[in-house]
């Protein structure tokens, strides 16, 4: 198997160093497998022998890749099996994730991704073309993290129809509604120690905004439950007009507030809820967790961890372990 | 559940003689409402009040409150079996209030059943904990809707529960 990583951020490097740590045991089922290109947003490298990904990743530690080659280079022109398509979200419409994933598909390259952007904005034209050109694209990355969501639907709940989706995706917001409520301190104090703290962005627009909990909803929505939606389909209410104050009186009552996103056949929306307090939804930190309410199985309910570089390279490793013929699974 | 409108004199010592026989039959008195805008061309002022009480008594509640001369306009036993808790944030005193919650009790098949707000300085927004009661499922989601409906148009945020 030849593999180009498109993108080199903290997701791509992870997924590299997976790939040299867990070697022997990859190898059983993704055979004899190498990393063919590996690309950021200024350059990249090329080698169809197989790159040392070792000196990839030293190069990257040191500034930017060397300019052999660009992603769309890698794209349109090499020669490759599998690109794991893992530069950052752009939920406007979607790019350069869009383009990458389009031109692999276009020749009948698989695809992997972490990327939420091309799948929010175009998520049924992607699986046509897909389909058309008898390639596959995974995207298990996209939502959730490490934490099991479209493959377990697709796969271990086949037959069941998803009759509604509701958890915890953002696990920013999580951490700090469950920080709110732990200490009753305004939302800009705990912001401010979530960015210290690295958890949140130095502008967490996209996180607090319900922004990045909406795109993976929409993904969710169309992949797991086949409804035709759109990121602006999304009703979308976010967590910083919340109140210690609002903390204080849901505790009062029993109650706790988490944002939660939900998906029905009648509507999507992201905004804060109030959650009983013994609720497995009422979790803690940056957790993520969904509640999947099916006909057949009755409530599924997963929790795991939604971010971070080695959870997201779990869940591209799973994807690509599918795509292998070693496991049949979608 | 019973609601009842009473009219009432207006001149002390009248509500007492509704909120006795409550009190006597082990009634939960939810709200008491004067709406002293609809005053009747008698001069009387309608009173409308909430209780929660053993269905069985009921009967003998009516007739206990009408014994002492008092009108009672209507009433009726809601069997409000469904309720649900919300989170108001916002400017919820200055907006309103009483239309807030008159949004809901009007509908005639839910109800605000109880209300607590948590004021923290004057001007900052204050805190409601709500509790709506409704005849069923369908109808508490619509009261819901109203709710919000009401409180968007008001600047309020609608916490909803799951």
């Amino acid at each position: 198997m030849k593999i180009a990583i498109i993108g080199f951020g903290s997701v791509g490097r992870g997924v590299a160093e997976v790939l040299i740590e867990k070697r022997e045991n990859l190898k059983r089922y993704l055979g004899n497998y190498k990393v063919v290109a590996v690309t950021d947003s200024k350059g990249g490298v090329f080698d169809e022998k197989g790159l040392n990904l070792r000196e990839v990743l030293e190069m990257k530690r040191r500034g930017s890749l060397p300019k052999q080659t660009t992603s769309i280079e890698v794209v349109r022109e090499l020669d490759f099996d599998v690109c794991i398509e893992v530069t950052p979200t752009n939920v406007e419409d979607g790019e350069p994730g869009l383009t990458h994933i389009k031109e692999c598909l276009k020749r009948g390259i698989d695809v992997v991704t972490s990327n939420k952007g091309p799948l929010a904005v175009a998520f049924k034209e992607l699986m046509k073309l897909a389909e058309k050109n008898n390639a596959r694209l995974m995207f298990e990355a996209t939502v959730g993290g490490a934490m099991p969501v479209i493959k377990l639907a697709k796969v271990d709940l086949a037959g069941n129809e998803i009759v509604s989706v509701k958890g915890i995706l953002n696990g920013t917001c999580n951490y700090i509604l469950s920080r709110m409520e732990k200490e009753l301190l305004p939302y800009e104090m705990i912001l401010e120690e979530a960015k210290e703290l690295g958890i949140a962005e130095t502008d967490p627009t996209y996180d607090v905004d319900g922004i990045d909990a909406g795109a993976k909803l929409v993904i969710i929505a169309n992949a797991i439950m086949e409804i035709d939606a759109k990121f602006e389909d999304v009703e979308r209410v976010g967590i910083a007009d919340l109140t210690p104050e609002a903390f204080k009186v849901a505790l009062e009552n029993g109650y706790t507030i988490r944002l939660i996103a939900e998906a029905t056949r009648d509507y999507l929306r992201v905004s804060p809820r109030l959650i009983p307090l013994n609720h497995p939804l009422a979790i803690y930190g940056t957790l993520n967790a969904l509640e999947i309410e099916t006909d057949l199985a009755g409530e599924v309910f997963v929790i795991g961890r939604g971010a971070g570089s080695r959870e997201t390279a779990s869940a591209i490793i799973s994807d690509l372990i599918c795509l292998s013929k070693s496991l049949r699974c979608l | 559940m019973l609601t009842m409108v009473v009219e009432l004199e207006d001149k002390p010592g009248q509500l007492i003689k509704v909120l006795e026989p409550i009190s006597k039959l082990g009634g939960n008195i939810i709200s008491v409402t004067h709406r002293r805008d609809e005053i009747t061309p008698l001069g009387r002022i309608p009173v409308r009040i909430a209780v929660q009480i053993d269905e069985k008594k009921i009967d003998q509640l009516i007739r206990e409150i009408e014994s002492r001369g008092i009108c009672i306009r209507s009433y009726n036993r809601v069997k409000h079996t469904v309720t649900t808790s919300l989170l108001l944030i916002g400017h919820i005193i200055h907006t309103d209030l009483r239309s807030t919650v008159d949004a809901v009790d009007k509908t005639g098949f839910a109800e605000v059943v109880e209300m607590r707000i948590v004021m923290p300085e004057l001007n900052k927004p204050s805190t409601s904990f709500i509790k709506l009661s409704a005849v069923n499922e369908e109808k508490l989601r619509e009261s819901v809707r109203i709710l919000k409906e009401v409180c968007s148009a008001k600047g309020i945020k609608v916490i909803e529960p799951l």
